[in-house]
């Protein structure tokens, strides 16, 4: 699709079945046990098939941009926390990579290895939960979920020794990050990394090779790798469409050039392959932890220059992003030197994979559209800011 | 084959279903208000001021300077400075809140207030069981419920504690002996003025016994 | 009579006992009413049972440890559960056809209750022997898609009528593969007569039962019996029609309290019956599993059988995610009918191919090649399978 294609380009109008047929309108959400939060599809039904489909978001609104446009660079941070509560720590860091940007800090070695290690767990325990809601959804009974909690579990458990707390992190800095490792906090996690691929393996031997799974997801909730570029979508969800675009690899921040880790791309774009690729990203991601675990550096976790009281970047912009679990997550900063922040943007994936929502859904069941909106991992506090 | 993933499936729930009777592995979970986990030293739940001594009022460390009221995402800290002075840990004159509030229902456990706090008054409890019949006014502490002392603190992060304290140990002596150069230059100066007998050191050495809280 | 023969019939001496006190015009009527009385005490009671197994149950193959709060290791959540669904507030939506809305969950219950009159859970013990039993649970078992249809529709809610237009397709749909497996046992039995069908596998070979599902029309008709079952019971991965992360709750969205306590009673009920049936028909009713074991009294053997059918439907639930409605009738037209119906011709074969090992090495290759010729098909068809994935370094 070019791009004069892209500005005719309409999203495909279903045909009804009988002339004259009256639509069923259902609001599934708020209050809808699948919709991850507060959100809601107003969905034209015919039959039982979608023909038209409408998000509709912003329940969960927290005025986060704002905010932090009348708050200190520093007092963002916890806020940041709370965009995709799954993975706070990848958030610390794409907002700490744009304020270093700002303000030309440089992050010490070791810093950078703690940044890349938990980012990394932050995106085992995404991707894990996001597969198991992904067959919740599907009606597993939550069993896939219980497992993917129970690793998830051992997960928190190294951040909270790590960072206070289990969920709502805030622990990297502007230069560096927060508080050194604990004593033992790397043999516990290369012991958890360890018992990871049992897990992977379990969840395999429990879904991949399911026939209703395969049935469900196969063929369903197709995105085609032009309209899925074109829409700006990112992460996984872009992955499985083909398109060989990770900026860990594009982009080179932190120190990822240094590790050796593959990109796995799907060809049909539909849900198993969404699946499929976090499984596999998950599988990548251990490789990484154990590079990052053999390799990590003593050394300081903070830049010198760095100052936690009094901090004013001088006038300038700045746009730092990284790879979050869901996609790009990027920052967009304006300073004009003073405490605050001039204007402050967040590019959120999960907002960004959901517009091609309706595109997927049209046409399809309602059980698949519980699935498809499954499958694009989102979390509405990332949505609604 | 048809039906072979399904199977497949059905025996690894089986191994689960058996392997939750005999493996703690397969079954993490604590039955919370019997069995707790080991508490983990970096927990951070609500701020505590943290006072020196055994007078709680009066060992405050905080000398409401606002930096953490203004440095607080979600505004949930209030401070009220007092008009009087007290001597702080070095014995300096310094002014003391009058009111401390917190609002537990509105703090977000960021821990920015610790990190910004240049006279380590404020720091992170570990308590979570919280919970109050009264919506409004037993979420909201005042600077007698948040005082804690500096032992509790090392009892809920000893690493931390000992390197704050170490810290504070620094700053004594370095004001000690500034005070102490201070007193002998305020003495020679003396004496060189006039042959005068010497008079006492115009700064407190240590820290004064608190004697009673004022405004308290 | 022995002591072992006099444990098992001691529910029917039991019966007779209370007959006695009673004219002799009055006691078919009295053994009537006890018989009722104990179906309708023993089933919702396993139900309660039910209920708390299902959950720790799950429990346990999700790794948690499921209710352990109420009584000992929580055997008393049932009574916690009752209490709070008998206490909760009655809500009626505005809009409801409140007659209707009423009936429907205690038509569910009253028909489902009807089935078990053919069930034999023992020997001597069914309430009615009825040359055409099987025919009257079928027949039976068909009026509930009636509830279900005005539960839906008389809730006026999107969802609960969803569910139910789901629920009508579905039942509809697996009625016709949950009769045909069931003809074959009848076939070779020669009667419709569920004490009958039962008598018929009491045989012994050895120290092996004469159990329909140890010959290969036998295994293949309990199969498909057992997956239309699932179907018509609602029951995972069959749990379109109140599939919770679609449809919220399914054709009960809008009933709470005592009735949607009701319409959980009549599922289960319904499981039971046909899992039941389904132990009549293949697993050889109330028969002991092997011949030195045939001290133990015929009711005990049955509600064994009927134990391990709810562990596995728990074990299913517990794995399996769910379908989606074209695949669904998609598996029934498709896979399911032609099956049953070549299973009858196979069972027809073997009738006429007369004893001797042949007959068992034909019907079972005939099934098998269906069978994995049928599922590769569907599987092809559909474009299904598993998928490598490439790598960009």
């Amino acid at each position: 699709m070019t791009a004069t294609d892209l500005k005719s380009y309409r999203p495909p109008v279903i045909e009804l079945s009988e002339e004259g047929d009256e639509l069923l309108e259902v609001a599934m959400g708020p209050h809808h046990p699948s919709t991850h939060g507060v959100f809601r599809m107003d969905v034209a039904l015919d039959g039982e098939r979608v023909v038209r489909l409408k998000p509709v978001f912003g329940y969960l609104h927290r005025n986060h941009e704002k905010i932090a446009e009348t708050t200190s660079y520093l007092a963002s941070m916890p806020y940041t926390d709370r965009l995709d509560y799954f993975c706070s720590l990848t958030n610390n860091w794409a907002y700490a990579i744009a304020v270093e940007k700002l303000a030309g800090m440089e992050v010490p070695e070791r810093a950078q290895y703690i940044r890349v290690i938990t980012a990394e767990l932050t995106r085992i325990q995404n991707h894990a939960s996001a597969i198991g809601f992904l067959l919740q959804e599907m009606g597993a009974s939550g069993t896939p979920l219980m497992y993917a909690f129970r690793e998830r579990e051992k997960i928190l458990d190294l951040f909270e020794a790590l960072t206070g707390s289990r969920m709502m992190c805030n622990y990297m800095r502007f230069g560096g990050c927060r508080v050194e490792l604990p004593k033992g906090w790397l043999e516990q996690v290369s012991k958890i990394v360890d018992g990871l691929p049992e897990f992977i393996d379990e969840t395999e031997a429990l879904l991949t090779g399911n026939e209703i799974l395969m049935a469900r997801t196969q063929g369903v909730g197709i995105l085609k790798p032009d309209l899925a570029v074109n829409a700006g979508v990112t992460g996984p969800m872009l992955r499985a469409t083909g398109v060989n675009y990770d900026i860990r690899k594009v982009d080179h921040y932190g120190i990822y050039d240094r590790f050796k880790f593959r990109v796995p791309l799907g060809d049909h774009g539909d849900i198993y392959d969404r699946y499929m690729i976090r499984i596999l990203e998950m599988r990548e991601s251990i490789e990484i932890l154990k590079q990052a675990i053999k390799d990590i550096p003593a050394g300081p976790i903070m830049d010198p220059k760095s100052k936690i009281r009094g901090f004013r970047p001088k006038a300038g912009e700045a746009y730092g992003r990284i790879e979050a679990p869901k996609g790009e997550l990027g920052f967009y900063l304006i300073s004009d030197g003073s405490p605050n922040p001039y204007r402050y943007r967040v590019r959120p994936p999960s907002l960004i994979n959901l517009t091609v929502l309706e595109d997927m859904c049209l046409g399809r069941n309602v059980a698949d559209v519980v699935l498809i909106f499954g499958s694009v991992d989102i979390v509405l506090g990332e949505v609604d800011r | 084959m048809l039906g072979e993933g399904i199977l497949q499936g059905l025996a690894e729930t089986a191994k689960n279903f058996a392997g939750s009777f005999v493996s703690k592995e397969r079954l993490t979970t604590v039955q919370y208000p019997e069995e707790r986990i080991a508490p983990i030293e970096n927990t951070r739940d609500f701020p505590i001021l943290i006072y020196d001594g055994n007078d709680p009022m009066a060992g405050l460390r905080c000398v409401a300077c606002q930096i953490c009221e203004k440095e607080c995402p979600p505004k949930c800290i209030y401070i009220v400075k007092s008009t009087d002075k007290k001597p702080d840990f070095v014995g300096k004159m310094q002014i003391y809140p009058t009111r401390f509030d917190i609002d537990i229902s509105v703090c977000m456990s960021c821990q920015i207030c610790v990190e910004v706090c240049p006279f380590e008054a404020i720091k992170m409890d570990t308590e979570f069981e919280l919970s109050t019949t009264d919506r409004f006014g037993g979420l909201l502490y005042d600077r007698e419920q948040l005082s804690k002392s500096n032992e509790h603190y090392h009892k809920i992060h000893p690493t931390e504690a000992a390197e704050v304290d170490a810290r504070l140990a620094e700053e004594k002596a370095k004001a000690e002996t500034k005070a102490k150069a201070a007193a002998e230059a305020a003495a020679a100066k003396a004496a060189a003025a006039a042959a005068a007998p010497p008079t006492p050191a115009a700064a407190p050495v240590a820290k004064v016994a608190p004697a009673k809280e004022p405004g308290a | 009579m022995s002591l072992s023969s006099q444990f098992d019939q001691i529910f029917v001496l039991l019966q007779h006992w209370i007959e006695g006190f009673f004219p002799q015009s009055l006691q078919p009527a009295v053994g009537a009413v006890v018989a009722v009385v104990a179906i309708v005490a023993t089933f919702p009671a396993i139900f309660a049972v039910t209920t708390v197994l299902e959950r720790k149950g799950l429990g346990r193959i999700q790794n948690r440890l499921g209710p352990n709060r109420v009584g000992p290791l929580g055997i008393l959540q049932p009574v916690a559960d009752g209490i709070k669904s008998l206490t909760k507030e009655d809500i009626v939506p505005r809009s409801a056809d409140a007659v209707v809305h009423f009936l429907a969950p205690v038509v569910l219950v009253v028909a489902i209750f009807l089935g078990y009159a053919v069930l034999p859970v023992g020997r001597n013990m069914v309430l009615m022997n009825m040359d055409a039993g099987l025919l009257f649970f079928f027949a039976i078992g068909a009026s509930t898609e009636l509830s279900i249809f005005m539960a839906g529709w008389s809730s006026r809610n999107k969802y609960s009528l969803l569910g139910a237009l789901r629920a009508v397709a579905q039942m509809i749909s697996y009625e016709v593969p949950l009769l045909l497996s069931s003809v074959v046992a009848v076939m070779i039995t020669g009667s419709l007569s569920t004490v009958k069908i039962v008598e018929a596998q009491s045989g012994f070979t050895g120290i092996f039962p004469h159990w329909y599902v140890f010959t290969p029309w036998g295994f293949a008709g309990f199969v498909l019996f057992v997956i239309a079952a699932l179907a018509e019971t609602n029951r995972s991965p069959f749990d379109l029609p109140e599939g919770e992360s679609e449809l919220v709750a399914g054709y009960f969205t809008e009933y709470s309290g005592f009735k949607f306590a009701l319409f959980f009673l009549g599922e289960y009920l319904g499981m039971f019956s046909i899992a039941g049936f389904a132990i009549t028909l293949f697993l050889g009713g109330w028969g002991a599993p092997f011949s030195f074991l045939g001290f133990v009294p015929s009711w005990a053997w049955f509600f064994f059988k009927l134990l391990a059918a709810i562990v596995f439907f728990i074990w299913l639930r517990g794995t399996l995610p769910r379908l989606r409605q074209d695949q669904l009738m998609n598996f029934a037209w498709k896979f399911m009918l032609p099956m049953t119906l070549l299973n009858i011709l196979v069972a027809g074969a073997w009738r006429f191919l007369g004893e001797g090992w042949s007959r068992w090495v034909i019907c079972s290759l005939v099934l098998l090649c269906a069978y994995v010729l049928l599922g590769r098909i569907l599987m092809r068809h559909q474009r299904l399978g598993p998928r490598s994935y490439r790598y960009a370094e």
